[in-house]
């Protein structure tokens, strides 16, 4: 009951999103019931045409007669044709616009939603929905509800039709039929827990290979061909038992189906024979009944798997909505404050932080510094310490808790987002290149970008040598298969930086992939683009950043020690250790 | 696809002619049918006859559809059977294939590409084949009986019978093929959608960054205005196929009687016998022109499917049919302990204009330690990778233990070293698993676990988690933090107990303090074990043996510390960069 209540308040919500559509698709749908209940009124005519042949058996045929139910037949089958088309291609038309509306709306979700949502949820499931739930509730609205009303109109019709026509016959059907749909649901319910094993084993198998393939080198190296071929040959077997029972089960459904439909058959002519016998029915009749068995027991299978996949469709909508419905990022369209020709001070005053799903885990606590115009401030401390969280905290990808963070003394809680975005030029830790050109992924989303900027700035990154030895230079594709290193990748995220020439710079980790004297050519680079700039960076190697104006070293969500390199050096506290560790052999 | 099929075994072989013949009487039983429906009408219309004679047929009728049925199940669990067979023997081969493929191969076909060929495509091939097999044996039997049937029984309706399935069948044709054609483009949309949303999706950071949210909008907009358009010229042209469908079979039933009558009326009045003949066969006619549309429209409708399993067949083929350029010698032991000679190697990667390594040349002992550092791209990870043989030499040869690293067995090979790569890879399982994995020239012991797993610094974290060694790690080691995973890589190249460990640019992801006490713990713990260093911090390698600086594939020093201080300028370059002329002294 309660998945009957979940499949309607997800069809609920579908017939929310497409509300002007509603009167189309009941049309269609009325379109649907008609043709199939047009259908119906065949057999009937049929039968009379053969009572009329039998009848003139011995006389002769009044062959006007037959071809007046000709023609009236002729037409209602034309109509039914025609209305089942116009069905179909209205249901096709509406339901695909309104996937595409749902793609859209889902893919501008996602630069939506609070970065946080990202933590619970894997990309693969996002993007799953995007695709595959989408189409799973096209499918399902364009054939399964169509499906259904027209089955269920022929069912009905059908049944009236029978016992109008002859009754005890009808009786007879219909408790036929009805005993061999009670032996499929038994087979349907049975056969659904092999259907859920074979997901699980194929969905294991899957993981099982991804993982395989993807640690292909280690598997060579650790000779582990026989172990994992072992561990392969489990797995493929559980597929394959799940498979052929599924299978098996699910491949019988039609042919019982048709079995029910023959011994139908059979029943409807030994009693409609024994009728005739007794001369109480017209041999018309069990002519009639012939095709109405067929018109009978068709609908039920067609209602069943009907239900079942709008079943599925529902479930799909419901996670499309579930998505839809995650909250937004707050509205700044009132928020009238912008910041311009900033000088570049910043500053953060007791700070607070911790993810909102984990609130106990305090991930920054009491955070306090203030950094002058033009400075450049490097961070350090051990993985977890919660540098990079100051960052996405100063770009605002996370809401503080308590505390403020002001920029040349405006709060940034009062700025709008993109304005505090295009305060600063950021470099990742992970680096981010996309399917395109090289020129592509270096203009991004920029305007009024020439190519001497671009040829500018590959020269201070070190670029020139490796853009000019591609194919097509800037516009050689870059895409999986195309080798390039994790430091030319690197590079060119940095490049794309440089070119954003925003007047503060954030370099979280950025020459990381990079060696030392690529780096060292970058940083010159960096070090004339950053002059009069402020800027923050985040470097595991402390050389980087030993000529930094102000050095924070956090461990454990605090600043455990702050001031230059010197100052800390003879302090001899935690970063002196750190620095230290790097030459302990030597000493 | 028939290529693909002689992988089937006898098993299967067996299994498909019992259900081919099986088939066979299934269709007869069902085509009995008719036959005594026709009797049952003769009956009605002869008077006088008996009651018991309509019981006795009805009877008849009865056990030849669950005959039917019984056989149609037992048909099923056969197909369900093969199918399944099939694809397991198929997907086995497939896999066991892949791993045996060299690195080279791998990126040819890319790792995403060769998880689809093993799993979807052939799942593609499992459902035509499960499907396909009963159809395509049942659909043309059942056709030619059913038009044996009626062929003798009168010319005009065979005619116009004929001319329905024609007519159908064309329709159907012309439908379903041009809309799969089509469905392969939408096909290729959907992948283009779907990596327009991950890119997104993983650069979130990035988008954010440059406010690029409506510049990422619009890539995905195009992208699916196309796929729409497609799609709806797609489904509306298909909406066409079933009213056509129900048109065809139900004017067919009504052409039939209306000639019937026609025909029925042009006989003579005097003719009874000839009438009723004429009557019961245009009845039966009806049934069996039923039947004969039907199987055509399978036939052709299997006609369509075929090209989709083709595309998978042939995706198979292609990986089933690329041999490994990576073969396996026969050499078990080597000539040395320990050594590692590369004499005038170079190598290039295949299609590539350039040489990756050029000339290089160098040897080391038992218990040395080579050092390799030199900038991006300067062909530090092809170098070590030739000794794992990754990839081969185009020229030169390189050596372990004295004999030519083509000559050994794989096994050979690998029992020798020791290789931790530059991205640490984790697979599911314990931590225990993860550092035993794969096998060993001998068991590991429950100490040796732990002696690796100390000496890789990895003891601390290892003990603090709930489970210790036996906890679990995630899929590709989601759940540790990256140095985690790298120190855990370490640990399982440690256990190996081999002659020569060979480190990836291994300690970058580990801080100073780590790498230093790992380094330590090397020489004190393993002081007879060959190393060789992949490294870009100074720091890191300063006490080698002797250190190898490479530029642009080259090497262009080649000494201890002090040595390439003196003479290379490379090398001094990469040291100043790092520390400062008092910490180099």
């Amino acid at each position: 009951m309660k998945k009957k209540n979940q499949m309607f308040s997800a069809l609920g919500k579908v017939s929310g999103y497409m509300k002007d559509k509603i009167p189309v698709v009941v049309f269609a749908l009325v379109l649907a019931a008609l043709g199939a209940v047009l259908t119906i009124v065949g057999p009937d005519k049929i039968g009379q045409m053969t009572d009329l042949m039998r009848d003139g058996l011995a006389t002769g045929i009044d062959m006007q007669a037959v071809s007046k139910i000709g023609i009236t037949l002729a037409i209602i089958y034309g109509a039914s044709a025609l209305f089942t088309f116009v069905q179909h291609y209205i249901m096709a038309t509406v339901t695909l616009g309104t996937s595409r509306r749902m793609r859209g709306d889902l893919s501008r979700k996602i630069n939506q939603v609070p970065m946080s949502y990202f933590n619970r949820t894997a990309q693969g499931d996002v993007l799953s929905r995007i695709t595959n739930d989408v189409q799973t509730l096209q499918q399902g609205l364009a054939n399964s509800l169509p499906g259904i009303i027209s089955a269920s109109a022929q069912f009905v019709g059908c049944i009236i039709m029978m016992f109008v026509t002859e009754w005890r016959m009808a009786l007879c059907v219909v408790v036929v039929t009805f005993l061999g749909v009670m032996l499929l649901m038994l087979v349907m319910t049975h056969s659904q827990k092999y259907f859920v094993a074979r997901q699980e084993h194929l969905g294991t198998l899957n993981g099982f290979v991804e993982e395989m393939y993807s640690g292909h080198e280690v598997l060579r190296i650790s000779c582990a061909g026989r172990k994992v071929n072992e561990q392969f040959l489990k797995f493929n077997q559980a597929v394959y038992d799940a498979n052929w029972k599924s299978q098996f089960l699910s491949g019988i459904m039609q042919p019982l189906m048709n079995v029910i439909g023959n011994i139908g058959y059979v029943v409807v002519c030994v009693v409609g024979a024994a009728l005739a016998m007794n001369g109480s029915i017209a041999f018309g009749v069990i002519v009639s009944f012939i095709l109405y068995v067929r018109l009978f027991t068709a609908p039920l299978t067609q209602i069943a798997q009907g239900m079942t996949n709008l079943q599925t469709a529902s479930a799909s909508a419901t996670r499309i909505f579930e998505f839809l419905e995650t909250e937004e990022l707050s509205d700044e369209s009132d928020k009238k404050d912008t910041l311009e020709a900033v000088k570049g001070e910043v500053s953060f005053d007791h700070v607070h932080f911790s993810y909102p799903e984990t609130p106990d885990k305090v991930i920054i606590n009491d955070f306090s510094t203030h950094v002058k115009p033009g400075q450049k401030v490097a961070i350090v401390g051990p993985t977890g310490a919660g540098k990079t969280t100051m960052v996405n905290l100063l770009m605002r990808f996370f809401e503080i808790n308590s505390g403020s963070i002001s920029i040349d003394g405006v709060p940034t809680s009062q700025l709008k987002r993109e304005n505090i975005h295009e305060l600063f030029s950021m470099v990742l830790q992970d680096t981010w290149l996309f399917e395109g050109t090289v020129r592509e992924n270096l203009v991004y989303n920029m305007e009024g970008i020439s190519d001497e900027d671009l040829e500018r700035v590959c020269k201070a990154c070190g670029l020139s040598h490796f853009v000019h030895s591609l194919p097509h230079g800037f516009d050689t594709e870059l895409s999986d298969s195309t080798t390039i290193s994790a430091g030319q990748k690197q590079l060119l995220t940095i490049a794309r930086a440089m070119l954003q020439n925003s007047p503060m710079l954030i370099l979280d980790e950025a020459t990381s992939s990079v060696d030392t004297r690529t780096e060292a050519i970058i940083q010159r680079a960096m070090d004339e683009l950053t002059k009069g700039r402020t800027s923050f960076v985040i470097a595991h190697r402390l050389s980087t950043i030993k000529n930094a104006d102000m050095i924070l070293v956090m461990k454990d969500g605090d600043v455990i020690e702050s001031g230059n390199h010197q100052e800390l050096m003879d302090k001899g506290g935690f970063y002196c250790d750190l620095y230290n560790s790097q030459f302990d052999q030597a000493v | 696809m028939l290529k693909l099929l002689k992988k089937m075994r006898l098993k299967e072989i067996i299994m498909a002619i019992i259900c081919a013949v099986l088939l066979l009487g299934q269709i007869y039983f069902d085509l009995r049918l008719p036959d005594y429906m026709s009797e049952l009408t003769m009956l009605i219309q002869t008077p006088g006859s008996e009651m018991s004679h309509i019981w006795n047929t009805g009877l008849h009728m009865l056990l030849c559809a669950m005959t039917s049925a019984m056989l149609c199940i037992f048909c099923g669990f056969l197909a369900a059977r093969i199918a399944s067979g099939f694809t397991y023997v198929v997907r086995e081969d497939l896999f066991q294939h892949v791993s045996g493929l060299g690195q080279q191969e791998m990126l040819g076909f890319s790792v995403p590409s060769l998880i689809t060929r093993t799993t979807n495509d052939i799942t593609q091939i499992q459902m035509v084949i499960a499907m396909g097999l009963q159809a395509l044996i049942k659909s043309p039997v059942m056709a030619i009986w059913a038009v044996a049937k009626i062929l003798g029984k009168s010319w005009e309706l065979s005619v116009i019978t004929a001319g329905f399935v024609l007519a159908i069948c064309l329709s159907v044709l012309v439908i379903v093929s041009s809309v799969i054609r089509r469905a392969r483009t939408v096909q290729r949309l959907t992948d283009k959608i779907n990596r327009i949303a991950r890119e997104n999706l993983t650069g979130i950071n990035v988008v954010h960054a440059f406010n690029a949210e409506d510049y990422q909008d619009e890539k995905f907009e195009q992208t699916n205005g196309v796929m729409m358009k497609v799609q709806l010229k797609n489904q509306r042209i298909f909406a066409a196929l079933q009213p056509i469908m129900a048109l065809g079979m139900n004017g067919l039933s009504l052409c039939i009687f209306w000639v019937g009558a026609a025909l029925l009326s042009a006989l003579p009045a005097a003719g009874m016998m000839e009438r009723m003949t004429m009557f019961s066969n245009i009845v039966v006619f009806s049934t069996y022109a039923t039947y004969v549309v039907m199987s055509f429209m399978m036939l052709v409708m299997i006609f369509m499917l075929l090209p989709a399993a083709q595309v998978s067949a042939e995706r198979i083929n292609q990986v089933l049919e690329t041999k490994s350029t990576i073969q396996e010698g026969t050499q078990k032991d080597g000539r040395e302990v320990g050594t590692v000679e590369f004499k005038n190697v170079s190598f290039r990667y295949p299609e590539a204009v350039q040489d990756d390594l050029t000339d290089v040349s160098f040897k080391i002992n038992k218990g040395q330690t080579l050092a390799i550092i030199g900038a991006t791209g300067s062909g530090k990870t092809t170098l070590v990778s030739l000794i794992a043989r990754f990839y081969d030499a185009t020229q030169g040869e390189v050596l372990v233990d004295g004999v030519n690293v083509k000559d050994y067995t794989f096994d050979g090979l690998y029992n020798k070293l020791g290789y931790v790569t530059q991205k640490a890879v984790l697979f599911s399982g314990t931590v225990a698993e993860n550092v035993n994995f794969g096998e060993n020239s001998k068991e590991p012991t429950p100490e040796d676990t732990d002696r690796a797993i100390a000496l890789a610094q990895a003891a601390e974290f290892v003990n603090k988690l709930e489970f210790g060694k036996e906890q679990h790690i995630a899929q590709g080691g989601r759940n540790v933090s990256g140095g985690q995973k790298q120190r855990l890589s370490i640990a399982r190249a440690l256990a190996r107990n081999a002659e020569i460990l060979v480190f990836d640019d291994s300690f970058s992801a580990l801080d100073y303090r780590t790498d230093a006490a790992l380094r330590a713990g090397l020489t004190e713990q393993l002081p007879d074990i060959t190393k060789v260093i992949v490294a870009q911090r100074i720091s890191t390698i300063r006490h080698a043996d002797k250190i190898l600086v490479l530029d642009e594939g080259r090497v262009v020093g080649d000494g201890t510390h002090e040595e390439l201080m003196k003479n290379c300028s490379v090398y001094r370059e990469i040291a100043m960069s790092q520390l400062s002329e008092a910490e180099l002294a």
